[in-house]
């Protein structure tokens, strides 16, 4: 987004203000802005307190288990959520392998190759992709692309079958198209318009000097991203990535759709899984009681989950000159 | 440099240089697949559901039947996130204000650009669950205004963060001339310094309602459920485009797919009307402000 700036006022409406305005005025005006702004920090109190009360009753009934069992089985009054998380934590890596590589890719083609006629649409067509609402992506990853791909995973694992730990990985039981990749792939599309603004904006503060520099010594294009893009941008990268991940963790109704809604911890990818998130958006209509309360525990389990990981990456920033990176988070 | 002066080594600098590039450029082609992809196959499956029948009938009362339209989800739709930005929007800019009129570099406003910052990465379905849990178990109370509350919370610290980074663009002179000519700071930031910003605050409250509309899990919990327009904001369940595109995804009829992909149409033009207008307001007052 571009932001600016209109022109100031003429002078003359100036004087209108002054008279009724006293000291009084300027106190009260100051107050309320900052109970505006400290309506950030009450929200966020409100989120922790209000939801782990209404948890309460579940963390009580099933103790230290809620984390430790992998027995998600709301019929037996059994809340175990390790398979839950498993499969939120492994969908986001998968998407985080696939999704930021290219992110880096198209930051490095927008900032360092394009030409200047070439760059604008570029970023108009990633900021295009981050415009589709959530529900969208998994309206056609249910429809369209569980039911196209599976046949594709069929055949890799297929090829892979026999091959140590790759065979492993690409295979399913069954292989089927509402699985854990999937749900992996759908995160991976939804999360490069972030990672890709964020590490753009990163990788525009890094001075032209020492772009320049690495030429003159006779760098090709590929040694000075190395040599001088990089390093500068690392802590930027990891805190665009970091956010990148605290989307994908907390992503609910694209994967809810597309992961296939069994609770297994299983390495193989092309099976069905289920995430957190999944778990509370289908289950919460039906719920009642414990299982009510269960489903409100995984919320504040992905609430923490995702606290520490934007904490993280916002940690890394403010310590780092990327200030201006945060600019690019919405 | 010839190129017969050009070692194998050098040879194999540039292709690796080359290679890099083409990797850069094929990101761009790969992240271009899934966009038309997706895009494509909503206009073709919604485009020839569409009409102003479609957009103005009530919801089937069963999902079998090919019979109605999606009119109170639009209503719902534009209800619900319009109450959202009357509450989001007025509260976010005094934050803003806030944050970069008078927090500066102390503590408190350090805290606080640091929590709008980590309240941005808090979930959708939290949200959705918090509004649940303090506001609909509270008052047994399903409603649009719920639906609302969560999506107001989610688009508060992006509307914070936003005008502070507006408000940080005005120069320093203009404020100085007000003080100079007598101006209170209250009367500073009401008379020069807000309304130097509102193009670019208006921009951003755009982008954050075109995102708000497009957000699903937070209403999960918040609206209920209806198949008829409701406009009562306080009272009666209701229902909003993404919410009914979820419904409708799982079942297994064809109509309610159908519907499905009209609704994903509509919505998809609703945020990216938005965005476009959030667009516009920049350039313009670009042009403006050059000028």
């Amino acid at each position: 987004m571009s932001i600016d700036i209109a022109p100031p006022p003429t002078p003359e409406k100036l004087g209108e203000g002054r008279a009724p305005t006293g000291r009084t005025t300027d106190r009260v005006f100051r107050y309320v802005a900052l109970g505006a702004g400290l309506l950030v920090f009450v929200i966020l109190a409100l989120i922790a307190w209000s939801t782990t009360k209404e948890a309460w009753p579940a963390f009580k009934f099933q103790g230290l288990s809620f984390v430790w069992s992998k027995t998600w089985d709301p019929a037996h009054m059994k809340f175990g959520a390790l398979a839950l998380i498993y499969g939120t934590v492994v969908s986001s890596v998968i998407a985080l392998a696939l999704g930021v590589p290219v992110s880096l890719g198209i930051a490095l083609f927008v900032t360092e190759v394009a030409p200047d006629w070439v760059r604008r649409p570029v970023i108009y067509v990633v900021d295009l992709l981050a415009t589709i609402p959530s529900v969208v992506y998994g309206l056609w990853g249910i429809l369209v692309f569980a039911p196209a791909v599976q046949g594709f995973y069929q055949n890799v694992a297929d090829f892979f079958s026999g091959v140590p730990v790759f065979g492993l990985l690409f295979s399913g039981n069954p292989v089927v198209g509402r699985s854990i990749m999937t749900a992996g792939v759908i995160l991976a599309i939804m999360i490069v318009p972030i990672v890709t603004s964020i590490a753009r904006v990163v990788f525009a503060t890094v001075p032209s000097e020492q772009k320049e520099a690495a030429y003159g010594l006779g760098a090709t294009r590929w040694e000075m991203i190395r040599g001088a893009v990089l390093p500068h941008s690392r802590s930027g990268v990891v805190a665009g990535v970091m956010i990148g991940l605290g989307r994908a963790l907390g992503e609910t109704i694209a994967v809810a759709l597309v992961i296939g809604s069994s609770a297994q911890i299983t390495a193989r990818l092309f099976s069905s899984g289920d995430s957190m998130a999944a778990v509370i958006a289908n289950q919460f209509g039906e719920a009642a009681g414990i299982h009510r309360s269960a489903l409100i525990g995984l919320g504040v389990a992905l609430f923490v989950l995702t606290l520490l990981v934007n904490v993280f990456a916002r940690w890394i920033v403010s310590r780092s000159a990327h200030e201006v990176a945060t600019g690019a988070v919405r | 440099m010839t190129a017969s002066m050009l070692t194998s080594s050098d040879r194999s600098r540039q292709l690796r240089s080359g290679l890099a590039t083409g990797f850069m450029i094929l990101s761009f082609l790969i992240m271009l697949v899934p966009l038309v992809l997706i895009v494509g196959y909503v206009l073709q499956r919604g485009a020839g559901i569409i009409s102003w029948d479609f957009l103005t009938r009530d919801l089937p009362i069963i999902d079998r039947s090919a019979d109605g339209g999606i009119g109170p989800a639009i209503v719902g739709t534009l209800l619900i996130v319009g109450v959202a930005t009357l509450m989001a929007v007025p509260l976010g800019v005094l934050g803003g204000i806030y944050l970069n009129e008078y927090g500066g570099n102390r503590r408190t406003a350090v805290v606080v650009r640091f929590l709008a910052d980590v309240m941005t990465g808090v979930p959708s379905v939290v949200m959705g669950l918090f509004i649940y849990t303090i506001w609909v178990l509270r008052f047994h109370n399903q409603s649009a205004f719920a639906g609302s509350l969560a999506l107001g919370c989610l688009m508060l610290p992006v509307v914070i963060r936003t005008t502070e980074e507006v408000l940080r663009l005005v120069p320093a002179e203009q404020r100085d001339a007000s003080y100079a000519l007598g101006g209170r700071k209250a009367t500073t930031i009401g008379r020069i310094v807000v309304p130097a910003a509102v193009p670019g605050v208006l921009s951003g409250a755009l982008l954050a309602i075109a995102r708000a509309a497009g957000e699903t899990a937070p209403l999960l919990f918040a609206i209920g459920f209806t198949t008829r327009t409701n406009t009562n904001l306080f009272h009666g369940s209701n229902v909003a485009l993404p919410f009914l595109i979820f419904r409708n995804a799982t079942s297994p009829f064809t109509a309610a797919q159908d519907l499905a992909w009209g609704a994903a149409l509509t919505l998809i033009v609703i945020v990216f009307v938005f965005t476009l207008l959030a667009r516009l307001v920049a350039a313009r007052f670009d042009r403006r402000s050059r000028a």
